[in-house]
Order: structure tokens, then C-alpha cells, then sequence
């Protein structure tokens, strides 16, 4: 079983603050892993940083093989992140932000019919601008722009946020697919209960640091240490 | 690149063939400027005549300042700027296209102006092959200074006060250039130098801020 994610004392840093302080973290392929913590504990951070959107100033860092400390350029296409914001252009409508982002992924047109309609977002709602649409038909097309572009390592911040109870059901049942195919997924959410329903580990992060983390996979290699104090002037 | 470069020219000529916010909005303010421009100076026609190349060059460049301003606000949106990030798409291709884009409004609006300078000032239209050349070097430069520009602002606080600061010193040469340029070739200004000169001018300035461009706008989408 190989390592998607690895992290050794990992620190990252927005400003002057320490969001991540010392994070070390193991992820395998296939895994859905939950990070749970409180407001501020540093879980969009980890995201981004695991996206190679925030550089890792020191520790160990490495992602899908890619060393974030060196490069962290290269993960990017290889990964998929849905944040707090859905990534949509206004006055685009839903086909055309799909279309997009897409073709800049290299994905293939094939598949954009597919994401559609597996959220819902076929028919009418495709020729609508993305600025008409409501919270959760944004989150619907965020997440169809994932679909299409298949990425190996999916990072949903806060992914049922916004969904109703069918959206919520679709994406669970997407997690479960994408993993089942090999892809691998970190998920930060406030709602453990739905959330730690999908999720084969939970680790909770607080103040930067992962505080509590649940039995690694069995195979994995090179477990990391728990969390040493970490000083970053 | 340059398959970056479309993808990108292409989705943001989309948004403003959907937002109108070029038709309905920079290019009234264009011909608003020339038509303002002539209620100052119609009293004297033979002025306004002789300063229409350089009135011409200061509505383009105004309307620049829009087009450019408007690049960086469709990339404003939650999450757009880590989603190009997160793309693939190359920097450089990203630059071209945004500042290709930019390109195309600023001809269509100088088609725009150019007629609104024959009708209010009275010029009459000549070297059309020299006047062609100014605005292709002319508005290369705009737009790719604009674009390096306008993402250089872009994540400052208060970056729509701040794009008029950087670019427009930064973009005077152009204003001079492009009006001493347009001014040989209509005949106009009195003044005895070929339009070759000031479009060799230029031409060093689009190349040097294209070629800056493509190096630097990776760098600059990194800051934050």
C-alpha cells in the first residue's frame, strides 16, 4: 500500500502565523481520511497546502510523489480541491464554466454530459449563468468540474455545505465511487457525523497540529512520529 | 502555451459577449471622452483637428485602464484564482490569453474611436497602412502592460485605485509614441519624423512587455 500523503513536521505559515505547526501525516491510497477541528485549527490550510497552494516552509512534505518543498507546481493538475468558494465564473453559464475548467484540465469532452446530469445540472439549468444559480446548484457544479477532471487526490473543504439532502447523498455516494476506483480523498468538515460516516480515519487538528489521529493502515510504511514542538520565528 | 493561450482569450471574450459590460459601458465611456473633448476645444476646430491623434490615444488608453481593470475582476470570484492555479494551465499561456483578449476589445474600440475622430474633429483619414501599424504595436503594449499590471494589483488593497498609478506612467511611452506615430501618418502636428521611428518604439515596447509578461505572470499568480 503506497502513501498519497506524507508529512513530517510539516509547518506552514500565513504571514507571520504558524497555520500548521508541526503537522505529520500519512495518508494511503484509497483512504478517505476525515480532518475534523474547530474554526481556525488550520484544516483549510492543511488542504491548500496539500494542494501545493500554500508552500511548506519547513518539515517534510510530499504529495502523489511530488516533493512540496521543491516543487509543489507539479501536484496541481493532479489534485482537485473544492473550497469555500465554488471556482465559477458569473457570467458564464453551468456548460460553459464545466467546458472551461475542463478543457484546462485536459479532461475529455466526453465526459462533461456525465458530470452534468450525475448533479442534476443537465437540461435547462445548463444554459444558466453561474451568477443565477443557488449556493448549493454552485456546489453542484463545483463538484461536477471535479467529476470531469478526475483527479487522483480529492481535498473537499467543507464538501456537504450548501447541499440538500439529495446533493448530500450524491456525494457521498461519489466519495465512496472515486475511492473504490483508487483515488484518494481528505475531507475537513464541521459535521462529523455525516462526514465520519464516509471517512475510513478521522484526525483532529488543533492548533496547527494534528492533536489526535486514528490507527494508520495496515502496511504502511514509515508512520510518523507524533508532533514535536515546532518554533517559527 | 498557445493552446492555454486560446482557452483562456476565448472564455474571457465569453464573459464579455455575455456581461455587455463592453459594449454597455467602456465603449460609451470611450466616445463619452471624445465627445468631452470636443465641447472643450470646439471653439477652436483647428485645434482640436491638430490634437486629435494624441485625444484619440488618451480615450484608448482611458478605456484600456477599463478593459484591463475588467480582465482582473472576472478572476475575482471565490475561488477562481486557486482554481487557475489548481488548472494546469501554463502562466504563460494564461498571460497571452487574458492580455489577447484585451487586445481584441481595445481594436474594436479603436475602430470605434477612430470613426468618432473623423465625424467630431474633422480629420481626414490617410496612411492607413502606417495608422494600422501604430495601433497593432500600439495596443500589443497596452494590453500586455495592463495585463502585467493589472495582476500585479491584483490581491492589494484598494487595486482599482492602484492599476491607474502603475500603468499609467508606466505606459506613456505608448501615449507618445502612438500620437507622434498617428500624427505622421494623417499629416497632422507639424512635426518632421517618419511614423517608422515612433513604431520601432513601439515594437521594443510590446516585445519587451510581452516577453516580461510570459516570464513574470507565473511569479506574480503565486503571490498572494
Amino acid at each position: 500500500m503506497d502513501a498519497v500523503v506524507r508529512l513530517r513536521s510539516a509547518v506552514c505559515l500565513l504571514g507571520r502565523f504558524p497555520a500548521l505547526a508541526g503537522v505529520d501525516l500519512v495518508v494511503a491510497r484509497g483512504e478517505t481520511l476525515l480532518v475534523a477541528g474547530a474554526n481556525g485549527a488550520g484544516k483549510t490550510t492543511l488542504l491548500r497546502a496539500l494542494a501545493g497552494l500554500v508552500p511548506v516552509v519547513a518539515g517534510e512534505a510530499s504529495v502523489l510523489g511530488y516533493d512540496l518543498r521543491r516543487d509543489r507546481r507539479g501536484v496541481r493538475c493532479r489534485v482537485g480541491v473544492l473550497g469555500h468558494g465554488p471556482a465559477l465564473y458569473d457570467d458564464l453559464t453551468v456548460a460553459d464554466n464545466l467546458r472551461f475548467w475542463s478543457r484546462a484540465g485536459g479532461a475529455p469532452a466526453a465526459v462533461l454530459s456525465g458530470a452534468l446530469a450525475r448533479f442534476g445540472l443537465d437540461g435547462r439549468l445548463a444554459d444558466v449563468p453561474a451568477a443565477r444559480l443557488s449556493a448549493g446548484q454552485r456546489r453542484r457544479t463545483a463538484l461536477a468540474i471535479l467529476v470531469a477532471r478526475a483527479p487522483e487526490l480529492w481535498l473537499l473543504d467543507e464538501p456537504h455545505a450548501g447541499l440538500d439532502a439529495a446533493g448530500r447523498n450524491v456525494l457521498d455516494d461519489l466519495v465512496r465511487e472515486v475511492t473504490a476506483a483508487g483515488a484518494t480523498v481528505v475531507l475537513a468538515s464541521h459535521e462529523p457525523d455525516r462526514a465520519a460516516a464516509l471517512a475510513s480515519r478521522t484526525v483532529l487538528l488543533a492548533g496547527g497540529r494534528i492533536t489526535e489521529a486514528g490507527p494508520f493502515p495496515a502496511g504502511l510504511v514509515g508512520e510518523p512520529p507524533r508532533a514535536e514542538p515546532v518554533h517559527v520565528a | 502555451m498557445w493552446r492555454d493561450a486560446l482557452l483562456v482569450a476565448g472564455k474571457d471574450l465569453r464573459i464579455e459577449a455575455r456581461s455587455r459590460v463592453a459594449t454597455n459601458q467602456v465603449a460609451p465611456f470611450a466616445v463619452l471622452v471624445l465627445v468631452l473633448f470636443a465641447f472643450a476645444l470646439d471653439p477652436d476646430r483647428g485645434l482640436l483637428t491638430r490634437a486629435a491623434a494624441g485625444l484619440f490615444w488618451v480615450a484608448v488608453l482611458f478605456s484600456a485602464l477599463l478593459a484591463v481593470q475588467r480582465a482582473q475582476t472576472v478572476e475575482s470570484g471565490e475561488g477562481t484564482g486557486d482554481a487557475l492555479r489548481l488548472s494546469g494551465l501554463d502562466p504563460a499561456g494564461i498571460f497571452l490569453g487574458k492580455a489577447g483578449a484585451v487586445v481584441v476589445q481595445l481594436f474594436a474600440l479603436e475602430l470605434l474611436l477612430g470613426a468618432g475622430v473623423v465625424v467630431l474633429y474633422g480629420v481626414d483619414p490617410a496612411g492607413y497602412a502606417a495608422l494600422g501599424a501604430t495601433a497593432v504595436a500600439a495596443t500589443l503594449g497596452l494590453a500586455a502592460a495592463g495585463t502585467l499590471y493589472g495582476a500585479l494589483a491584483t490581491g492589494s488593497r484598494g487595486r482599482e485605485t492602484l492599476l491607474p498609478l502603475l500603468l499609467l506612467p508606466a505606459v506613456a511611452p505608448v501615449l507618445i509614441a502612438a500620437t507622434r506615430a498617428s500624427e505622421a501618418a494623417l499629416g497632422i502636428g507639424g512635426l518632421d519624423v517618419a511614423p517608422g521611428d515612433w513604431l520601432a518604439l513601439l515594437g521594443v515596447f510590446a516585445v519587451v512587455y510581452v516577453a516580461f509578461g510570459v516570464v513574470a505572470f507565473g511569479p506574480l499568480m503565486e503571490e498572494e
